[in-house]
């Protein structure tokens, strides 16, 4: 039984996606170690978001990884070691709430106009800025839905794309 | 106050008695306040001799050690030195200069971003910006390094924050939202443990540098002997458990003994206490402890789960931990398996070859271990004598035996000890050397003749960077690419060995000790090893002994990078 998780450890390929919520004293330089943490050690981020919270000594990082148990086990560990982390949650397992914005910019013409717009009035997507050639959409949601429009636009030609990372909340 | 001021203050409130360091511009204004201070400062002749001499210092007293450098180059050769602490947990605070604040980020004459340079090599750093956060910072500094799993810490000091006035006091006690260190074990878990160690057949505890950090030297003893459960030292465990004792199964792992890795492959039950499992440790880690289940006692838990699954993991001080554990403990029934690990043991006992008279460096150990009685802080560099000392000084006390373990840092040796002996000037310290390593920080020959620092040096002299050597001779089939120390410009591109006109030794180290201001001994044969150990004793000066050793001796038993204690070789047999 042991040995099985061992082998895990050593060769494990089970990566799942883990937000995990970090709160950090809101000083310069902690992006900094966290961003060195990730990298030093050869974890993967997929997104991160940063700001201050309620409280303007405290900020807030969500962080999106991907990695098995063992590495999401050593990456949260590793977290809590700096000395400038408060506190580190991950969101698996537990009911929480994501949230992505993203901003895109369509190519147009004056025959897909419509149907882009259609599409993204579907997504409740708000149209935030038009000109001959292009459109540029304003959405939020889950990763899901965003993954959603974004695969709808390809067809049109996607001629930029900006995306905040994902920002979670804890139901309870 | 001024900041720099601030810093002596502080300094002096954490009782800090010696800082070992190097001035320069942008660190001026703390050597003026050091100037007329009752704090000991030894100048080194090189930075990173500073940061090793405050880990040497702080490795062998347990208090924190300090080093101060200027901004730029000085803050970057501290590099080494602070790395070296990280990787194996000792307690130092490094002092750097920096460029006034309005200057930094302009690429400023000596200006480095040191705080950015060591954010992973430090366990915690700060650059401060405004004077009156001096104060708490130092404070925050020493309780980190000290507290927890110990650690370096740096603060940069900018010049103009070292010369701004504040009234701020220095704190008595500070608060970290984000530093909780848990000290005392789950009480769950170390019933768990206990029960554990009750059913167990084959138990063997494993200790690493926690036990020597926590100070639980003492409540391990209690902890084997009261259970009858042998002990195996890491490399920075050794002292932990005298080696003397019957249920010492000396050091693990790549060099370590035949029995204590036979134990570790045999065992039901491993008990790993302030260790972390690493890989000069477990080498192919799907095959270590196969049969066993696993306690692990430590204070880090990212140590945890890190390298294998742990059955009982406990986390908490491991003093702390062995004082519980200690009350609900029983005798375990390892009669028998104390009566295998006997066979073992005389059937592998660490040996070498005697029968043809050449001058071994085991040889050389064997008689400085013998003639000290282990009374002496014995300080070892990296390499095959830091192999051989680990396994012939048979130590016996805490804080006796110190080597870079993690970081492995060749040059580590001669500074560190000059630390040990600015912290106990009425002990013997011995440098266990190579002719490698000891190059590395030879310049602080200076510092120990000026700063009357009489380390006792030991030489082992191979003319070879002898444990990449080793590796060649073993895994690359004998082709000695750069590892001879005595290779000049008119040697053949491919060495033949055969080459008559080799020097005997690269360069003279007698002579250089004697350039110096030291007494330089050189030993080409046995018979010359005990007189001249007693002679280098007796010397109140800092002594280089030159002792010119078997060239191509191996350190045996050898499990092999990522190999099984199957794989072992075990080298010379007993006939
Ligand atoms: C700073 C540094 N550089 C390189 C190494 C790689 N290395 C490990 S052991 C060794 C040889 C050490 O030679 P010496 O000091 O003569 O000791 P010996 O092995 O011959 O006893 C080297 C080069 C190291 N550990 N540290
Ligand atoms: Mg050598």
């Amino acid at each position: 039984m042991r040995n099985a998780y061992r082998l895990l450890l050593i060769g494990g390929n089970s990566t799942m996606k883990h937000t995990i919520s970090v709160l950090v004293e809101n000083k310069f330089g902690v992006l900094a170690r966290i961003a060195g943490l990730f990298s030093g050690r050869g974890y993967n981020i997929d997104s991160l978001s940063v700001a201050e919270t309620t409280d303007p000594t405290v900020s807030r990082m969500t962080i999106v990884v991907r990695g098995d148990e063992s590495i999401i086990e050593q990456i949260t560990k590793q977290l809590n070691k700096l000395v400038d982390v408060i506190k580190v949650q991950d969101y698996a397992g537990m009911p929480f709430l994501e949230r992505e914005l993203i901003l895109v910019k369509v190519h147009t013409s004056a025959q897909t106009r419509p149907e882009i717009m259609q599409i993204a009035d579907i997504f409740r997507g708000k149209i935030i800025d038009v000109d001959h050639s292009s459109l540029t959409i304003e959405l939020t949601g889950t990763s899901d839905k965003i993954e959603a429009l974004l695969d709808l636009l390809k067809p049109f030609g996607i001629r930029e794309l900006v995306r905040t990372g994902k920002i979670a909340i804890a139901r309870k | 106050m001024k900041g720099c001021e601030i810093v002596i203050d502080a300094l002096l409130k954490e009782k800090v008695e010696v800082i070992f360091g190097y001035p320069g511009g942008a660190i001026m204004d703390v050597f003026d306040a050091l100037y007329e201070s009752p704090i000991q400062f030894f100048l080194t002749r090189h930075e990173q001799a500073a940061a090793h001499a405050a880990d040497g210092y702080a490795r062998a007293t347990g208090k924190v050690g300090v080093c101060i450098a200027t901004s730029g180059p000085g803050a970057t050769n501290l590099v080494t030195g602070i790395a070296t602490a990280y990787m194996d947990s000792v307690p130092i605070v490094a002092l750097t200069g920096q460029v006034p604040t309005p200057m930094i980020g302009n690429d400023a004459f000596q200006e480095a971003d040191i705080v950015g340079i060591t954010r992973p090599i430090t366990k915690h750093n700060y650059l401060v910006n405004n004077v009156d956060d001096l104060p708490r910072i130092l404070k925050e500094a020493f309780l980190i390094a000290s507290t927890g799993r110990p650690g370096p810490v740096l603060i940069d000091l900018p010049k103009d924050v070292q010369k701004a006035e504040s009234g701020v006091a220095y704190p008595t006690k500070v608060e970290l939202r984000g530093y909780k260190p848990t000290y005392e074990g789950h009480p769950q878990q170390i019933k768990k443990a206990a029960q554990e160690i009750a059913k167990s057949k084959k138990p063997v505890i494993y200790a690493g540098g926690g036990v020597i950090g926590s100070e639980a030297a003492g409540e391990l003893k209690e902890f084997a002997t009261k259970t009858g459960i042998p002990v195996t030292t890491t490399l920075l465990g050794l002292g932990a458990f005298p080696e003397t004792h019957e249920l010492s199964l000396g050091m693990l792992g790549m060099h370590g003994t035949v029995y204590a890795n036979y134990a570790i492959a045999e065992s039901d039950l491993l008990i790993g206490i302030g260790a972390r499992f690493d890989d000069r440790i477990t080498g192919k880690l799907s095959a270590f402890a196969p049969n066993a289940r696993i306690i692990h006692i430590d204070i880090d838990p990212s140590s945890l789960h890190k390298n294998v699954k742990v059955d009982v993991p406990i986390v908490g001080d491991v003093r702390c931990v062995l004082k519980e554990l200690n009350k609900i403990v029983k005798r375990c029934d390892t009669g028998a398996w104390l009566k295998t690990i006997a066979v073992w043991k005389k059937k592998h006992p660490l040996v070498y070859e005697r029968k043809d008279g050449k001058l071994r460096p085991q040889f050389v150990i064997e008689a400085l271990r013998e003639i000290t009685g282990g009374d002496a802080i014995v300080v070892t560099d990296v390499g095959q004598h830091q192999m051989w000392a680990a396994q012939y000084c048979k130590v016996v006390k805490p804080r006796s035996f110190l080597s870079s373990g993690g970081l492995g840092t060749m040059g580590y040796g001669f500074p560190a000890a000059l630390g040990a002996q600015a912290g106990f000037p009425k002990k013997l310290v011995v440098v266990i050397s190579g002719d490698g390593s000891f190059q590395m920080n030879i310049q602080e020959l200076t510092t120990a003749v000026n700063c009357n620092l009489p380390v006792k040096v030991l030489i082992l002299n191979n003319r070879y960077l002898g444990m990449v050597r080793q590796w060649q001779e073993l895994f690359y089939k004998g082709r000695y690419a750069a590892t001879c120390l005595a290779r000049n410009i008119s040697c053949p591109k491919i060495c033949d060995g055969k080459a008559k006109k080799c020097p005997p030794y690269v360069p003279d180290f007698v002579r250089v000790a004697e350039a110096y201001g030291a007494v330089g001994f050189r030993v080409m044969k046995e018979k010359d090893v005990r007189p001249t150990l007693k002679a280098a004793i007796k010397t109140p000066k800092p002594v280089v002994m030159d002792f010119v050793v078997e060239q191509e001796e191996n350190v045996f038993p050898m499990v092999p990078a990522g190999a099984t204690v199957q794989e072992m070789i075990k080298g010379v047999e007993l006939v």
